[in-house]
């Protein structure tokens, strides 16, 4: 086998029971899931939820959503993150990732429990790092929800080196009708509304 | 410390017209370059805690009444970065077909026999030298609505992290010799001079006698720049 980064492929349609196999139902324990919550973490309890749209416009109700973010502090859980003067992992409570397939909604969306990331200390705004993954897709996509409630987004410099025409399709507004903050990301593939997908 | 870049040398486009489904979901405008933070230098770290002591045979984490049907093997392989170095304590983790080509998936109506004794999904985590190993069947080919008579080759599904989410990688191993390979969409999607990457290869030493036969196959992930970040403290 030659050397070099070894190729993606796409997840097929069937990554349900290995990868998401509580969420679906299937007898094997998740390593994850799409509730982030922790009861020691103080902050705001948010939800993420949306929906995957192919070119056509219709609905993608067999891809897998993965979301990576900081605590509501504004600390990843990984050792990379070592500030505040603590060791790795200073918020380890918070594990800071879920994931969630889009096929046993009704409505083929993902949904995520979380609380709300605060800013990571340096210029960015507070925001949550996503991979999509779905049959039909080789490699997977890398994109970013930023929350509209946040005055920092206009210092965003990801957000700045995005075309300012297409930088909505990044932008998460909040509806707090139902009681729950909801912050609503679809996911556009293709056409007028594509989501900015980044090469990370 | 930053990642180096996805190499779209080795990685399939997001479009490739011969795997039907890629015309409508692959996305069309040009990714965004990003300057890698805190953000993509992190991600989700699985240890050895997540596993149940079955997760990485599965011959045995599916059986009800008896052993699953068809050829015994053994996966295994070295976790690496791109300079060599190992990486250890990475989840790994498959989902693969029986070994009549069926998925235990709700949704797979290939009408190949579902095994009561075989479940199909593992995960493991390499230890301190990047190694990962996986019992299993192997898997049957099976057919799918590509284009006419369209037959996947046998693959196992495989998913890492890696150290951070720069890293992830969710990718398919095939068998060596299999003349579906050669027609298969989603394996010539990927360019041609990486997809042997993709292919184990028979290992007699990783055989175990009287038990199953042997296939070696390292991953390789995307390897670190010594470059420190700009404007960063
Ligand atoms: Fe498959």
């Amino acid at each position: 086998m030659s050397k070099g980064q070894t190729p993606s492929q796409t997840v097929g349609p069937f990554f349900a029971y290995g990868l998401t196999p509580q969420q679906y139902g299937y007898p094997l324990a998740g390593i994850t899931s799409s509730d982030l919550r922790t009861p020691e973490i103080a902050g705001e309890l948010i939800r993420i939820e949306g929906r995957v749209f192919d070119g056509k416009g219709d609905v993608v109700g067999d891809a897998m959503i993965e979301i990576w973010q900081a605590d509501p502090q504004g600390r990843y859980a990984h050792p990379a993150d070592s500030r505040g003067g603590n060791v790795a992992f200073p918020n380890i409570a918070f594990r800071g990732f879920g994931r969630c397939g889009t096929g046993t909604d009704a409505e083929n969306r993902f949904v995520f429990e979380t609380l709300k990331p605060g800013a990571v200390d340096d210029d960015q705004a507070p925001h949550v790092n996503v991979i999509v993954f779905m049959r039909g897709l080789l490699s997977h996509l890398y994109t970013r929800i930023y929350f509209a409630d946040e005055a920092a987004n206009a210092g965003d410099p990801v957000l700045q080196s995005v075309p300012a025409e297409r930088r909505d399709t990044l932008i998460a507004a909040a509806d707090d009708s139902s009681g729950v903050v909801v912050y609503r990301f679809d996911i556009h593939m293709q056409g007028d509304k594509e989501t900015v997908f980044f090469d990370v | 410390m930053t990642f180096t870049p996805r190499d779209w040398r080795a990685h399939p486009p997001v479009i490739a017209p011969g795997y039907k489904s890629t015309r409508l979901r692959g996305a069309t405008k040009p990714l965004i370059p990003i300057r890698q933070s805190l953000s993509e230098l992190t991600g989700p770290v699985f240890g050895h805690d997540c596993l149940g002591p079955l997760d990485n045979d599965l011959t045995k984490n599916g059986r009800k009444e008896g052993e699953p049907l068809g050829e015994r093997i053994l996966v295994a392989g070295k976790v690496v970065d791109e300079a060599g170095r190992p990486q250890p304590n990475m989840l790994v983790e498959i989902w693969q077909a029986n070994a009549a080509g069926r998925y235990v998936h709700k949704t797979d109506r290939h009408d190949a026999p579902l095994d009561p004794n075989f479940f199909g999904g593992g995960r493991c985590v390499s230890d301190d030298e990047g190694f990962y190993r996986f019992y299993s069947v192997k898997p049957g080919a099976y057919p799918w609505g590509n284009h006419e008579n369209a037959w996947r080759p046998n693959h196992i599904h495989f998913s890492l992290f890696g150290p951070s989410i720069a890293t992830r990688l969710v990718t398919q191993m095939y068998f060596p010799g299999d003349p579906l390979l050669a027609l298969d969409p989603i394996f010539l999607a990927t360019p041609e001079p990486a997809r042997d990457r993709l292919v184990c290869a028979f290992d007699l030493s990783l055989t175990e006698a009287d038990f199953a036969l042997g296939y070696r196959f390292d991953i390789v992930l995307r390897g670190t720049l010594a470059t420190p970040m700009e404007d960063k403290r």
